[in-house]
């Protein structure tokens, strides 16, 4: 079980099993070493010029954002497109989407714990910390979407004047409850695997800002073994802990969809389907990061092509997972003979306007492209694995763009039915949210380290750390 | 026996991590238990090498999960069906299976947050001083080097014997007093001065 992903079909047979064992821990680096180069980038002297481009480009979308924002609160949410019919659109197109890439982070960081997959050390602090910022990205969206967001504590149950409490049998308080316990948990187990690094940095910067900004941040660890014992226990069960959360989340934010009657939402299959996709663009999000960073940070041992190939693998089998449910929808809706469905899925297939060529593309990028990826030359290929990671991740938007606005134009009253069109602020509120992580995902790469050092030190052979010679 | 702790410990110094499960198997082994190693990652059996027996964290988790489900549960009983008794849906009003989903997540937070919390307070976190941070070298603690510190307040405790028996361990790097407390002004000036007391292998 525990082997299953590092297992290399394109091994030879006489490669040793050694080599296998080291594929995933960087060559020819000791402690120091790791330490040295990791600290580094973080107090290194100098901000790169490219770093102020990238944040400049992220700055200018977040701009956008807020100035959408700004003109939203003015305005009220008649400015995007949504009409009577179609309620929500974008706006929980794409809280679906950001959250769901933020599941890779903590799959990667609790699953794989739990698994024993060393591999998850090189990039498993890159991928909490897109949850944090996918998860703050989608937040926003379902808070703007309230029409009079300052009002957003109603959906808290604390005793009040109005003497009202929110509906609990209600999916949407389900979800502020997932996602804000979501987003707690996993700030907190991004920072707590964050204390022995931020120890490190305290230890090593020369500068007395530093020393204090990072000294108040490493909440005075000194490394004792007393403490690690505790600090690895209480780890794990948060690996444990996170877990089952992270397969809720997304099952809740299905529920919005499944709990209601609508046609092609009413469906049992969606709490699984969900969570599938979610790994599927957030590893597909990983990738897309990953890649360019380990160029531009000069990581390239840390993050190696075998770290790229064992994501593109499970990148594959999301797509197959996710795939499933996308026939098992069509096939239930076939074999069950409702009428409204059976139209809602037709729209979808062949149907009108702008829907079916929605369809067909979502399929080429979710289940087609991917497909690449049984091919060792492709998986190991940059360039492949960055394309296909972006398809992902943009058919992955588009099906829960369908998703959401196929049911909701043609539920069960034809005298209701209506086409939903994109505003401009629509595709502004989206595209401006991208800024938004942007800006935390780049300002995270400057200023923590990117990368866990003292999980990476115990990874080396010959230092009996916990991972170390499974 | 002491009136006033002039020193928090004898602290050696070593390269690699094999030399300090020598070094604090030695130690153990020698009667010291008020003392604690060092290291840049976890060490498995370290802990447990130092006589640390298996820690009350997992206890408290399951406490905080329990408070947070049943606290969770209650909630939403007692504002659905006592509170504020709604029909929605002809569902009676104690639906319970809808109150799952929140009595689960209340669950997962409430047990979240008492393992990161227990993990510091057991550990007595945030503490952003204390004696080993005097010691220069002891930087390197969470980067390369290992440390084993053998306190003062421990019974077999004695300056002498205690320097000469961590003087014996196997390829220690040198040996340095812990000061309890450095003199802002003296602080500068002896960092640069303090030289590893004992022997240099």
């Amino acid at each position: 079980m525990a082997s299953a992903a590092s297992v290399n079909p394109t091994n030879l047979a006489g490669q040793s099993a050694a080599s296998d064992e080291l594929r995933y821990v960087p060559v020819g680096h000791t402690s120091a070493s790791v330490t040295e180069k990791i600290s580094e980038l973080v107090l290194g002297k100098g901000t790169r010029q490219s770093w102020y481009v990238m944040f400049a480009a992220g700055t200018f979308l977040f701009g956008i954002f807020s100035a959408v924002v700004v003109y939203l609160l003015m305005k009220g949410v008649g400015i995007w497109g949504i009409n009577v019919p179609v309620g929500w659109c974008f706006a929980i197109t794409s809280f679906v989407w950001w959250i769901g890439i933020g599941h890779a982070g903590t799959l990667i960081s609790a699953i794989l714990v739990l698994l024993h997959q060393k591999w998850r050390t090189s990039i498993n602090r890159i991928a909490e910390a897109m949850t944090i910022f996918a998860v703050m990205c989608a937040g926003t969206f379902p808070l703007l979407h309230l029409g009079r967001p300052w009002y957003f504590f109603w959906l808290l149950p604390y005793p009040n004047t109005m003497k009202l409490w929110p509906q609990f049998r209600s999916a949407l308080v389900w979800d502020v409850f997932a996602v804000s316990t979501y987003f707690t948990v996993s700030l907190m187990f991004w920072y707590m695997g964050m204390i022995p690094d931020f120890a490190t940095l305290r230890d090593r910067a020369v500068n007395r800002r530093w020393q204090i900004v990072y000294g108040m941040l490493a909440m005075g660890w000194r490394n004792s073994a007393r403490h690690w014992h505790r600090y690895q226990m209480a780890y794990l069960l948060l690996a444990g802990l996170a877990t089952p959360l992270v397969i809720s989340v997304h099952s809740v934010v299905s529920s919005d969809f499944a709990i209601s009657l609508e046609p092609g939402w009413h469906e049992t299959v969606f709490p699984p389907y969900f969570v599938a996709g979610a790994l599927l663009s957030g590893f597909a999000m990983v990738i897309a990061l990953s890649v360019p960073m380990r160029h531009y940070f000069g990581v390239q041992d840390f993050i190696s092509v075998s770290h790229l190939e064992v994501m593109a693998k499970i990148l594959l089998a999301t797509s197959f997972f996710t795939s499933y449910g996308y026939f098992s929808e069509q096939f239930i809706t076939w074999i069950s003979g409702e009428t409204y469905d059976k139209y809602v899925y037709l729209n979808i297939l062949i149907g009108f306007k702008q829907y079916a060529v929605i369809t067909w593309i979502t399929l080429f990028c979710v289940f087609i492209a991917p497909q690449l990826f049984w091919i060792p030359r492709f998986r190991r290929n940059e360039k492949v694995l960055f394309s296909v990671s972006i398809l992902v991740l943009a058919g992955m938007w588009m099906e829960r763009y369908l998703l959401i606005a196929t049911s909701l134009s043609r539920d069960f009253l034809p005298s209701s039915w209506g086409i939903f069109q994109p505003t401009i602020w629509d595709i502004l509120t989206y595209v401006g949210s991208i800024g938004l992580f942007v800006v935390t995902f780049l300002l995270f790469c400057r200023f923590l380290p990117m990368i866990s050092m003292c999980e990476m030190r115990g990874l080396l052979p010959g230092s009996r750390g916990h991972e170390e010679g499974r | 026996m002491k009136t006033e702790q002039k020193f928090f410990g004898l602290m050696a110094e070593f390269e690699t991590v094999d030399a300090l499960f020598a070094a604090t198997r030695r130690a153990r082994q020698a009667g010291y238990r008020e003392m604690d190693a060092y290291t840049p990652y976890a060490v498995e059996g370290l802990a447990e090498e130092l006589g640390e027996s298996k820690s009350r964290i997992p206890v408290v988790v399951l406490i905080g999960g329990l408070v947070g489900a049943g606290s969770g549960f209650l909630m939403q009983y007692w504002s659905m069906a006592v509170d504020y008794p709604f029909n929605a849906g002809g569902r009676p009003l104690n639906s319970w299976p809808a109150f799952i989903p929140v009595a689960f997540e209340m669950m997962i937070l409430v047990a979240s947050i008492s393992a990161f919390l227990s993990m510091l307070f057991m550990n007595d976190l945030p503490r952003p001083h204390h004696p080993l941070f005097n010691v220069p070298q002891f930087a390197r603690a969470s980067q390369d080097r290992f440390f084993l510190c053998i306190e003062a307040t421990d019974p077999q405790f004695d300056p002498e014997r205690t320097l000469e028996f961590l003087s014996g361990a196997a390829s220690h790097l040198g040996i340095v007093e812990v000061p309890m407390d450095v003199e802002p002004a003296a602080k500068e000036a002896e960092a640069s001065e303090r030289k590893p007391v004992g022997v240099m292998s």
